[in-house]
């Protein structure tokens, strides 16, 4: 192995090409960047994506159509519908099939050259150096905090390069993190924003088309670095704008204080990153660290409604419902709490719990508009899966409410256990 | 100076720029404090935001001109 100029391991020789590959790989033999020596060294390459969703998608596609030797991806998750509208790696008929498994398949109809290693588990402080340590370039195509920051040490520790992408409603990032001399993904951003920050795609929603712009770029760096040809996107990370379509470039240095690529790193193996990222599941369940309790989504509708002396047959919800003014809170008897959403009025369209009597007020908008959400009574908060509602819970708690609970597991819970309380579109 | 906002940090604000006048010589970190203290969303601003002035990343006691362009660069996550 002998190091390139922006540090990638170079595998070597390349593997000969036989007359298959140089017919398949013609217009690339072309290019004097790539030519035949280029070809031979992407065959000879191995490439981790990390993700098999939005942008490993195209990631994966391209790097497979392009002869990259060995593709191996790790992805736990089964293929849900709501991915098929941007995760073009996998079809209606892979619904419910592990994602490695489709992704597997379709490398192997694009480029039967390609061998796919597939990962059917989550990368975790256990398993990432020695996975990483089995390839020369990482693509994170990942969809949460703990996780790229775990990608990034497991990339600088091992000098593997870490083409970074990510994808919010219409924006997108890229960038090249690890390289030699250039920044990390700590170096940028040193602390994780806060838990129920930043919403993920199933909450916020994510523009189909933009993973596909983030991740094809990530499949060109990362050829880019394999083939050692041209400028890195490192130390210059973009941000793209895609309603006011537009690419923002922000030069960003390695910081000599970065914990883990700084002259005296205090990160020298994986840490915990959902401690480090306050996304640790909660220790007792029902019971938060800082004492707000959670609420079982099966029991939401018991405590709504005061039924608490049977299991609840949904039909009687429905026909009480039906005759069931929100405003007479004050008659049903019992202590009935105020269900609180604090979710975006987009999220509320799409689907609400104005059937128990829900008022939306946004999370953004909850200091300011106390005056809103009575004190006195019980108070039970829920967002879509229960994260930006438990911070909520908590700033209410803080403010003096009495008895808040935070609805485990959101509305999206809800629709898991009791759909037909769930008002759509109302 | 003309400050911006993407994605997450963009909904807090409510828009994606504003124009923020400073003392002279006021720093990044104080540029922040004023944000928060506008209120609305921009009140739950983390305490540690990624910032780029003049299209390079700037620690919080980077001092700021007039006509400084100070871009918050959001966290992201999706993939
Ligand atoms: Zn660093």
């Amino acid at each position: 192995m002998s190091p390139t100029k922006t540090g990638v391991p170079r595998a070597g020789p390349g593997a000969a090409l036989d007359r298959a590959e140089t017919a398949r790989y013609a217009r690339h033999l072309v290019l004097p960047e790539v030519g035949r020596e280029g070809q031979e060294r992407l065959k000879a390459a191995r490439v981790l994506l990390v993700g098999a969703g939005g942008l490993g998608s195209p990631a994966a596609l391209y790097l497979a159509a392009a002869g990259v030797g060995t593709l191996g991806v790790v992805d736990p998750d089964v293929v849900d519908v709501t991915n098929l509208q941007r995760q073009i790696l996998h079809g209606t008929s892979d619904l419910g099939g592990l994602k490695v498994a489709s992704a597997k398949e379709t490398l192997h109809d694009v480029n039967p050259h390609v061998h796919v290693e597939p990962y059917p588990e989550k990368l975790t402080s256990d398993n990432a150096m020695e996975i990483v340590a089995e390839y020369d370039v990482v693509v994170d195509g990942s969809d949460n905090f703990p996780t790229r920051y775990l990608v990034n040490d497991a990339c600088v520790l091992s000098g593997r390069p870490n083409v970074y992408g990510s994808v919010y409603r219409w924006e997108g990032q890229l960038a090249v993190f690890g390289v030699e001399g250039g920044p990390c993904y700590r170096c940028l951003f040193r602390e994780p924003p806060p838990p129920g920050m930043v919403p993920n795609c199933a909450e916020a929603g994510v523009f189909g088309a933009l993973p596909g712009v983030i991740g094809a770029a990530q499949a060109m760096e990362t050829i880019k670095l394999l083939l050692d040809v041209g400028q890195p996107v490192a130390g210059r990370l973009q941000i793209f704008d895609a309603l006011a379509y537009r690419w923002r470039e922000i030069e960003v240095r390695r910081d000599p204080g970065c914990p883990v690529c700084g002259d005296r790193p205090t990160v020298t193996a994986p840490v915990d990153y959902d401690l480090f990222c306050g996304t640790a599941p909660t220790a007792t369940p029902g019971r938060d660290e800082n004492g707000v309790a959670q609420l079982d989504p099966g029991d939401l509708i018991a405590v709504m409604t005061g039924n608490t002396s049977r299991t609840w047959d949904p039909a009687d919800l429905l026909r009480l419902n039906l005759a069931w003014d929100p405003t007479d809170y004050p008659d049903l008897g019992f202590a009935r709490p105020f269900l609180l959403d604090v979710r975006e009025p987009i999220e509320w369209d799409a689907m609400n719990l104005a059937r128990l009597g829900a008022v939306l007020v946004p999370m953004g908008q909850v200091p300011e508009r106390l005056d809103k959400i009575p004190r006195g009574r019980p108070v039970v908060v829920y967002c879509h899966s229960g994260v930006r509602s438990l911070e909520v819970a908590n700033f209410l708690a803080a403010q003096g409410y009495d008895e808040v609970r935070n609805l485990e597991g959101g509305i999206a819970a809800v629709l898991e256990t009791n759909p037909e309380v769930l008002g759509l579109g109302e | 100076m003309n400050v911006l906002f993407f994605a997450s940090h963009r909904e807090l604000a409510g828009a994606g720029d504003t124009v923020v006048a400073l003392p002279e010589r006021s720093t990044v970190n104080a540029l922040l404090a004023a944000l928060r203290e506008r209120g609305g969303g921009l009140a739950r601003l983390p305490e540690q935001v990624a910032v780029a002035v003049n299209r390079q990343y700037a620690d919080g006691e980077t001092v700021l001109a007039d006509g400084d362009e100070v871009a918050l660069i959001p966290p992201v996550a999706g993939g």
